[in-house]
């Protein structure tokens, strides 16, 4: 047995009770769409300054320029709307990079283009143009994911397997973070380094509408690229020469994935800095409720990866913690104890 | 669906593995495809298959090429069931049999009452309709060979290629697996399968095709299968016999040399 076998989960794990039959499906997706929804309107209500927010939104409504309406048009909602849309495409994009590569432990950005989007934001912000022009940061993010993508294509072409998409992966991620601290150290103000810093760390803070607006349409055509993969990715359970005998053209499924995965994932890490765990534990929690179906699983992983993160911040919110912890951290500090005991599990499976 | 080849050449890694083959399959015939490790029993299926493309030579379905049939048209009429069938996820069997519905299937939609009502046949068919909500990682080998089989048998293709469906078995397996794939055959599917046992291959199979180093040494019914052919493919001497009327083949002692 390889090592990369020894990761694949072989059995069911405890919650395999619920079988998720066609109309458990439907529910399960209904249940945790409506949970998302519910999550979106809570954050809308949490926050440091005392809102009331139903007369703000009748103030908005009515056009009325209030601080209240303000307070919500542009500070709570972008940070909701932001938080559903960047944890749904972690959870999907999770889903489907576990679904391609076959491995529980792979994340969003195991192909690298979490690491170039980072990079893209921080060369904006390090020029200088993200101080005259404020859309250029997430516009260099999504810059970096794409440039990446298409790197990484370059890099494995057309015939080549799962091993060298990680590999490839991991030599970019390298490569950009190597690049991001070379900027750092070549950053010739303490306060500007430091402020590179806590944006990679990830956060929901001080984000607008605009680019809400700019994340939006590539998110969601990433979205439809790593949805439709479905049935690719069934097929795929049962390895490469099945899937492809089954009719799925494989190279033609590795671009859509590394397209849709720099969409979703490029723009997400762009507006919100590096939020890690989301995208690997948003779909190992749900995975026993499809029965382990690795197509069932991108949307209802979208839903979950939204209401973990959306949790996750409102959290950090509640805290009584000064200064706010960043999500990102705080994403990192209760998702790297969930995988080293999903670690411990596998190796007692294996 | 007919499949031929002429001349048909495959190389892997550099290294010629198949050449000049000609192979003509029909419906309704169980070939056993035999020759030693190495001899490009593997590659046959797999070009023959559509999965690795062929150096040289021409390959037909129907007297269509595969970029005329299609990787989905393929799909439909040709099923293939490769050696280390293995399932990633832990999926219930149901669900993986499942997948052989996959290319009959619109995008996005569900399973359709046919798409149910192949599934039920195939679980029926490989008797593991009473495992289907097992996992297969708590499934025998046998039963787990068996249940990768029904995923095969549910595409409800004309072709079925199986690569060493027997080969982990115990013997009890080995004969239910064969009788099930002749009997797939009887129902008027083409049914290929690499065999490793000589005598299962004669006792099972219409015709039997024997590779040796990438080229086709017999094609033929088994009574062809001569001591001499065994010999120079396999580098063994062979033990014969009869039993109510069905000969078996017993490779008994390596040749000198």
């Amino acid at each position: 047995m390889t090592a990369d076998d020894a990761m694949m989960v072989k059995r069911p794990l405890v919650l395999d009770k619920a079988h998720a039959e066609g109309g458990g499906y439907l529910r399960l997706a209904i249940v945790l769409g409506l949970l998302m929804l519910a999550m979106t309107i809570l954050s809308l209500f949490v926050g440091y300054a005392r809102l009331d927010v139903p007369q703000a939104l009748a103030d908005s409504f009515h056009g009325a320029r209030s601080l209240p309406a303000l307070v919500l048009i542009e500070l709570r909602l972008p940070r909701a709307l932001l938080g559903c849309l960047v944890g749904f495409s972690l959870g999907v994009t999770g889903a489907a990079m576990q679904g391609l590569l076959r491995n529980p432990l792979a994340e969003p950005g195991v192909i690298g283009v979490s690491g170039a989007a980072a990079l893209g934001a921080v060369i904006a912000f390090y020029s200088g143009i993200a101080a005259v022009f404020s859309l250029a940061l997430p516009l260099g993010g999504v810059v970096g994911a794409i440039l990446a993508a298409i790197l990484l294509y370059a890099l494995v072409g057309r015939g080549a397997g799962t091993m060298t998409l990680i590999l490839a992966g991991v030599a970019i991620t390298t490569f950009a973070g190597a690049l991001t601290s070379l900027v750092l150290n070549l950053s010739p103000n303490p306060y500007a380094a430091m402020e590179i810093v806590f944006w990679l760390m990830g956060s929901l803070v001080d984000r607008s509408m605009p680019q809400v607006w700019l994340v939006l349409p590539l998110m969601i055509v990433g979205w439809i690229l790593l949805l439709s993969s479905a049935a690719a990715l069934d097929a795929l359970t049962l390895g490469e020469d099945t899937a492809q005998s089954l009719g799925f053209n494989l190279s033609r499924l590795r671009l859509q994935l590394i397209a849709g995965s720099a969409l979703a994932v490029g723009s997400a890490v762009a507006v919100t800095g590096a939020i890690g765990f989301v995208g690997l534990v948003a779909p190992h929690i749900l995975r026993p409720f499809v029965d382990h179906r690795p197509g069932r699983l991108l949307l209802v992983s979208g839903f979950g990866g939204a209401i973990l993160l959306l949790g996750a911040d409102i959290v950090a919110r509640l805290l009584p913690i000064y200064p706010e912890l960043k999500l990102g951290v705080l994403t990192s500090l209760i998702g790297a104890p969930f995988l080293f005991s999903l670690i411990y599990r596998l190796r007692q499976e294996a | 669906m007919r499949i031929e080849t002429r001349g048909l050449g495959a190389q892997l890694g550099g290294a010629t593995v198949l050449e000049d083959v000609r192979l003509d399959l029909r419906p309704g015939e169980m070939v056993g495809l035999i020759g030693p490790n190495g001899a490009g029993k593997s590659t046959l299926l797999r070009v023959v298959a559509g999965l690795v493309a062929p150096s040289a030579g021409s390959l037909r379905y129907d007297g269509k090429t595969l970029n005329e049939i299609g990787r989905a048209g393929l799909a439909r009429q040709l099923s293939f069931l490769p050696q280390d069938g293995e399932a990633h996820w832990p999926l219930r069997v149901d669900h993986v049999v499942a997948l052989g519905r996959l290319p009959h299937r619109r995008p996005f939609a569900g399973m359709s009452a046919h798409d149910h009502e192949a599934v039920e046949r195939a679980l029926v068919a490989a008797e593991v309709a009473h495992l289907r909500r097992r996992t297969v990682g708590t499934l025998s080998g046998g039963e787990r060979m068996r249940a990768l089989i029904a995923r095969a048998l549910a595409v409800e293709a004309e072709t079925l290629l199986a690569d060493e469906p027997v080969s982990a078995l115990d013997p009890l397996h080995q004969l239910r697996i064969m009788r099930l794939l002749t009997s797939t055959a009887r129902d008027g599917a083409c049914v290929v399968a690499v065999l490793h046992d000589l005598t299962l291959a004669a006792r099972f199979c219409d015709r039997l095709v024997l590779l040796s180093a990438g080229r086709v040494l017999l094609d033929g019914p088994p009574s062809k299968l001569s001591d001499g052919l065994i010999e120079e493919a396999y580098g063994v001497a062979a033990l014969r016999g009869e039993h109510c009327g069905q000969p078996f083949v017993l490779p008994w002692s390596p040749l000198s040399g």
